[in-house]
């Protein structure tokens, strides 16, 4: 296997039991994304992109193929197994942002800490780092409930980044924010991309979050039906200095 | 052990968003623990009142009485026959190898005269090893000798109802009172022994020796001088039951009955009796405990009924924590310590309410109750073991939920 290669999947099949009928969600995905890429998957609902992602973060199991992270088989691993990779080399931002309420921000992004193991003193301090990345270092002690919706969204983000993973996956994670918080969001992603080498695969409907991505790849009917380079990639950092500009301006 | 502090921490924080559902699932174990000490408590009062009053009949006591009379047809109670003697009483300690000591006694009341007062009460006549068989101490004073008995001296030692009664907190001893008319020197105050096991006060009497007694206060029959009502007999220590048997062989041989004839005396092990209400007290509490401990079953239902609500609220919160990398026993722990922590703080505020209520019922109802630490621990432990009984279930359901799934919901 190519050590450059992250994530390696061959001939991927997934299929539900609903009752008597069996949906076939996957029908045979094969597909190599390379460290230090920022991918994004698109396809309409029922395309079996949901499907994917969550095999993709180890959530659930495919029904035949091969899985391989990191050069490790994580196809068919027991679920205790599979809880192990998720808390050490992916992490999760999801569209609703899915923090802990009554919780505060620094505690929701310790929070996979506490599976961790190991060494629980510098916990605090990992999470301040965390936090300090998306720029809400002085957001610690607040509680979602005080926090805006973008400002939500980069502290799941630091929570993801708690545990240096190798892959962190968003499902949709404008989703739910307007579109300037949605550039903040994608610029987030970018300079972890970038600076670190973290590898980012998003899914989204929305084509033009897309092109903040490298590489799109879009499902459909439980197929990979294109995938390709994004040709004009959009840049957040510089799209929002632009808005500063204009905003100064006006 | 961090692990257990952070699923701690986890739990109390859950419990606290719903403080006000935290304490009703709780006020269940609250109560189931809290009735079971209390019932615990009543019962082993009970226990420890009649271990308390065998006490005070004093040990391996076997009480000796003359037996009835039967005349034209007419039964006397027993003690009426002039059957027993000092004499008999001499022999049983002498010749009875699992006897200890014997003293010979007979009671009658009297009227008793101090400066104004007076009080009717029991005067009894008996020889100085009735207070060692008997377990009396002596308050102040000195006890009369065997040389007193012999020499009919006019002493007496009073109990503390008598005392009460007749000086108004004067020292009796030394004073002299009058008995039916006789004066006697006080020698010496009992120390108090409260109720017997049938309830009467053991304190409202007046000992003096036999010999006195007879001749000026409850005086004899003219046919048999020699004649005591009773003889206390102690047996040595776990030899009661041979020294019964002894005793009532040499009383037969004694008394020259026939092998048809009953017995013309009776004996009395005291043991015997108590150790029967002894038993029925424990039976009593036993099963005040248990119809106490259902009700902590049913607070370890309401502990599973919203454990149960708490799981279905919190499967999306169930989710991320497996996403973010939580094994089946960390949630497992996390639901488990949360229902453990609902039953124990449940648990340690009812054996507050416990030792509260069976205080209350002493002062109240005037039941003896005593709280032992055997119950407080037993309902400690059975309280973390109906939280971690009714929590595994829930906390299981919890731990085998499918991610996806989990964090779909809402």
């Amino acid at each position: 296997m190519d050590s450059e290669e992250l994530i390696r999947i061959e001939n991927l099949t997934k299929a539900y039991h609903v009752g008597d009928i069996t949906v076939q969600a996957l029908r045979g995905v094969s597909l190599s994304i390379a460290k230090g890429s920022f991918v994004a998957i698109m396809g309409p609902s029922g395309s079996g992109k949901s499907t994917f992602m969550n095999i993709l973060g180890c959530l659930d199991k495919p029904t035949s193929g091969s899985y391989y992270l990191d050069g490790v088989s994580v196809g068919q691993m027991e679920r205790d197994q599979l809880a192990e990779i998720r808390n050490r080399k992916i992490g999760f931002v999801f569209q609703q942002f899915n923090l802990l309420a009554r919780t505060s921000a620094l505690e929701n992004v310790e929070l996979p800490l506490l599976y961790s193991g190991g060494d629980q003193r510098n916990h605090r301090e990992r999470a301040m780092k965390a936090l300090a990345a998306v720029g809400l270092a002085d957001r610690a002690d607040h509680h979602p409930s005080q926090l805006s919706g973008g400002q939500q969204q980069r502290v799941a983000i630091a929570r993801s980044l708690i545990n240096d993973p190798q892959l962190i996956l968003a499902d949709e994670p404008t989703g739910a924010l307007d579109s300037r918080t949605s550039i903040e969001i994608m610029a987030i992603f970018q300079r972890l991309n970038r600076e670190q080498g973290i590898n980012i695969v998003l899914v989204t409907h929305e084509p033009d979050i897309a092109q903040y991505a490298q590489r799109n790849i879009h499902f459909k009917d439980g197929r990979v039906v294109s995938d390709e380079r994004v040709a004009e990639r959009r840049q957040a950092d510089r799209e929002l200095s632009e808005m500063a500009v204009e905003e100064t301006v006006a | 052990m961090n692990k257990v502090i952070q699923s701690m921490k986890i739990a109390f924080r859950a419990l606290r968003v719903n403080k006000l559902r935290s304490a009703l699932t709780m006020l269940g174990i609250i109560i189931g623990v809290g009735a079971v000490i209390a019932m615990v408590a009543v019962g082993s009062g009970a226990t420890a009142r009649i271990q308390q009053q065998i006490a005070s009949i004093g040990s391996n006591v076997i009480i000796v009485l003359s037996g009835s009379i039967n005349t034209g047809g007419i039964r006397m109670g027993t003690g009426n026959a002039q059957t027993l003697t000092e004499d008999d009483g001499k022999a049983i300690a002498n010749e009875c190898p699992a006897v200890q000591a014997t003293a010979p006694s007979s009671r009658g009341g009297a009227q008793v005269v101090y400066g104004n007062n007076n009080w009717g009460t029991q005067i009894l006549g008996t020889t100085p090893d009735y207070l060692t068989i008997r377990d009396i101490g002596i308050q102040s004073g000195q006890s009369f000798t065997g040389s007193d008995v012999d020499a009919a001296t006019k002493v007496a030692m009073l109990g503390k109802t008598v005392i009460d009664n007749l000086f108004n907190g004067a020292d009796p001893v030394g004073q002299v009172i009058r008995i039916k008319g006789v004066p006697f020197t006080v020698v010496a105050t009992l120390v108090s022994k409260g109720q017997s096991p049938t309830g009467q006060d053991q304190d409202d009497l007046i000992i003096i020796p036999i010999s006195t007694a007879k001749r000026k206060v409850i005086g004899s029959s003219k046919s048999n001088a020699q004649a005591v009502q009773q003889i206390m007999v102690q047996g040595r220590d776990g030899m009661t039951k041979l020294a019964e048997e002894q005793v009532r062989g040499l009383l037969r041989q004694r008394h020259k009955l026939q092998p048809t004839q009953d017995d013309d005396f009776n004996v009395r092990n005291m043991e015997e009796v108590f150790a029967a209400q002894e038993s029925s007290a424990q039976v009593m509490s036993i099963l005040l405990a248990s119809i106490a401990s259902v009700s902590l079953i049913v607070g370890g239902i309401g502990i599973m009924n919203i454990m149960l609500v708490s799981v279905t609220e919190r499967t999306k919160e169930i989710g991320l924590r497996q996403a973010v990398g939580a094994k089946t026993k960390d949630i497992l722990a996390q639901f488990l310590v949360e229902a453990v922590t609902l039953s124990v703080l449940g648990g340690v505020i009812g054996i507050a309410l416990g030792i509260t209520a069976s205080l209350l019922i002493s002062y109240f109802a005037e039941w003896s109750t005593l709280v032992s630490p055997g119950a407080i621990v037993l309902a400690f432990l059975f309280s973390a073991l109906v939280g971690v009984f009714f929590g595994y279930y829930p906390a299981r359901k919890a731990a085998f939920m499918d991610p996806i799934e989990a964090l779909r919901y809402e």
